[in-house]
């Protein structure tokens, strides 16, 4: 539905020039919600503004449900957006519309007449929630509720698409929920195509399918939600990741963490298993396969849409050989191991 | 005081309503998309024309810069070709407007200007036109600045109307001036001062109603 190739984007010309986007290749099939995640200032905001031309890449190809943009200008492209809906960070509802009137203005600029706005703009409001708040001003309105104005306005025009900018980076984390499930039934109940900015891990576990990490401007990894969660490639992957589960070495371990094994020192590892694994005793297989023992520092369980993921910080007790062993066979059985450093055996 | 002193009072008081008035409907008619124009040529506006810009806003500044009693005479040509003579109320008007525009032009492009950029952005995603981001996002998400801006306006039009005296345009300062500093007649001169003030405070207040109803935020 989504297909951007090769595309890139540079802000001003010569030494000064700064570019945004690096030949980013994304590709979104039709139904599915797909995540970009990264820090503030990866480019999320420029890469999904070149999707609806808001932003024109300078170089590269937006194609959406097969039409090229990039080629399109003046009504041709205005008429192309009307396939793409978009709500933002902080909703741009007009403050001088009510609830109806925001909702109905897209269908406005369409030229839509006054009783076919009507039909459809009901509709709408109900599906958001908001029925009853039609004849309120977005000032009267929560963060929440003018974010689901926010989505009916986008779904007004019956888009083929729809782009969230950030969509819940300013509501708290209930809301976020809320929203966020929204968007979950919308996407099912009219198979719209979601494509998703965030930064928060949250937001890409509740509801992506497939998920790309930028940085500097480039794609750097994507992947299914699931495997994302449990394996993530790239060192700043990782870092989300253990961002999200918040889930660090104990502060006194941390101090003792040599980063190279010596003569008498056990590794800690951080293990991250996801699918079979989790169904599986490693743990006491491990010690009695390897002849080590466990000591397990910390562990979560979390699910991750249908799967689960566990996680655990453990150290490996025995002789240099046996872990060496035992770290082999935990990742022959998919599992995702981390040496995080080695302690000083105790005395 | 005599009933032709009275007279008198309420033909300078009309004549100031009339000045006052016709000014400001000519300078909110053009002073109002001069000043659209000032804001949407902007470079990176959604009709930026950077060279327009500059010579708009020069013009502007120009405009801005001559003070009115100055500009009142300087102009005298340009007014009597516009209304044929350039003595009396009608004459009067004519450098009020002139004066008025960029005045107005001004006070509209700094209340567009407090519309969060976004708005802009939000309506283009909808795939709205320039003429469509002007007449549905633009004017009535600033329509509270708008009417807050040609309020000023009428007020200073208030004030620059008495200085119309210097014209033959009659007018309460033009009475405030001939009979209340020239002949030292203190009464006349309280009266003007006085209808001046609740003339200002009737238009202000009916600004701020306007901009009450207007506004949403």
């Amino acid at each position: 539905m989504i297909k951007l190739s090769n595309l890139s984007k540079t802000y001003g010309s010569g030494p000064g020039a700064v570019q945004a986007l690096k030949t980013i290749d994304l590709e979104v099939p039709e139904g599915a919600i797909h995540g970009v995640i990264g820090l503030s200032g990866a480019g999320k905001s420029t890469l999904i503004r070149c999707v609806n031309l808001l932003e024109r890449p300078t170089t590269g190809s937006v194609r959406v449900d097969g039409q090229e943009l990039t080629e399109l200008s003046g009504a041709a492209l205005n008429q192309a957006r009307h396939q793409i809906g978009m709500i933002f960070q902080h909703f741009n509802l007009l403050s001088s519309r009510s609830v109806y009137a925001n909702v109905a203005l897209p269908l406005e600029l369409m030229g839509v007449n006054k009783t076919e706005i009507r039909e459809r703009v009901a509709p709408l409001l109900d599906l958001v929630g908001l029925a009853d708040k039609r004849d309120q001003y977005p000032s009267q309105l929560s963060g929440g509720q003018k974010q689901r104005v926010a989505i009916a306005r986008a779904l007004a025009s019956r888009p083929k698409v729809l782009l969230c900018d950030e969509a819940t980076s300013a509501l708290d984390p209930h809301t976020t929920g809320a929203i966020l499930d929204l968007l979950q039934d919308i996407n099912r109940r009219l198979g719209l195509t979601i494509l998703l900015i965030t930064h928060e891990m949250e937001v890409v576990k509740r509801i992506c399918h497939r998920v790309g990490l930028i940085s500097g401007g480039e794609l750097v990894e994507e992947a299914e939600v699931g495997d994302f969660f449990t394996a993530p490639r790239t060192e700043l992957g990782r870092h989300f990741l253990n961002d999200f589960l918040q889930l660090e070495p104990p502060a006194a371990l941390v101090e003792r963490l040599e980063p190279a094994p010596g003569a008498h020192t056990h590794p800690v590892v951080r293990l991250a298993f996801g699918g079979d694994a989790v169904s599986t005793p490693l743990i006491s297989r491990l010690a009695r396969e390897c002849g080590i023992d466990v000591s397990i520092l910390e562990a979560k369980v979390e699910s991750i849409q249908e799967r689960t993921l566990g996680l655990m910080i453990a150290e490996l007790i025995g002789g240099a050989e046996e872990t060496a062993r035992a770290i082999a066979y935990l990742e022959t059985h998919d599992l995702d191991v981390e040496v995080l450093g080695h302690v000083q055996r105790d005395a | 005081m005599s009933s032709a002193m009275l007279e008198l009072i309420l033909e300078a008081t009309l004549d100031t309503l009339y000045m006052v008035g016709i000014s400001g409907v000519i300078a909110a008619l053009l002073g109002v998309p001069l000043g659209v124009l000032l804001y949407v040529t902007r470079p990176g506006q959604i009709l930026a024309r950077p060279l327009l810009n500059q010579v708009l806003g020069m013009a502007t500044n120009v405009g801005r810069s001559v003070p009115f009693i100055i500009l009142m005479v300087a102009i005298i040509p340009f007014t009597r070709v516009i209304v044929g003579t350039s003595i009396g109320t009608n004459a009067a008007i004519v450098p009020l407007t002139v004066a008025a525009i960029p005045f107005v032009a001004r006070l509209v492009e700094g209340s567009l200007n407090e519309i969060p950029p976004g708005l802009v952005e939000a309506a283009q995603s909808m795939g709205a036109t320039p003429y469509q981001i002007i007449t549905k996002v633009l004017l009535p998400e600033a329509r509270g600045g708008i009417i807050t801006g040609l309020t000023i306006t009428v007020v200073t039009l208030v004030s620059y109307s008495a200085m119309a005296g210097a014209v033959g345009g009659g007018g309460l300062g033009d009475l405030g001036i001939r009979y209340g500093y020239n002949r030292f007649d203190p009464l006349v001169m309280l009266i003007t001062v006085a209808i001046l003030v609740v003339m200002v405070q009737g238009f202000q207040s009916l600004g701020d109603a306007l901009v009450r109803r207007a506004n949403h935020k």
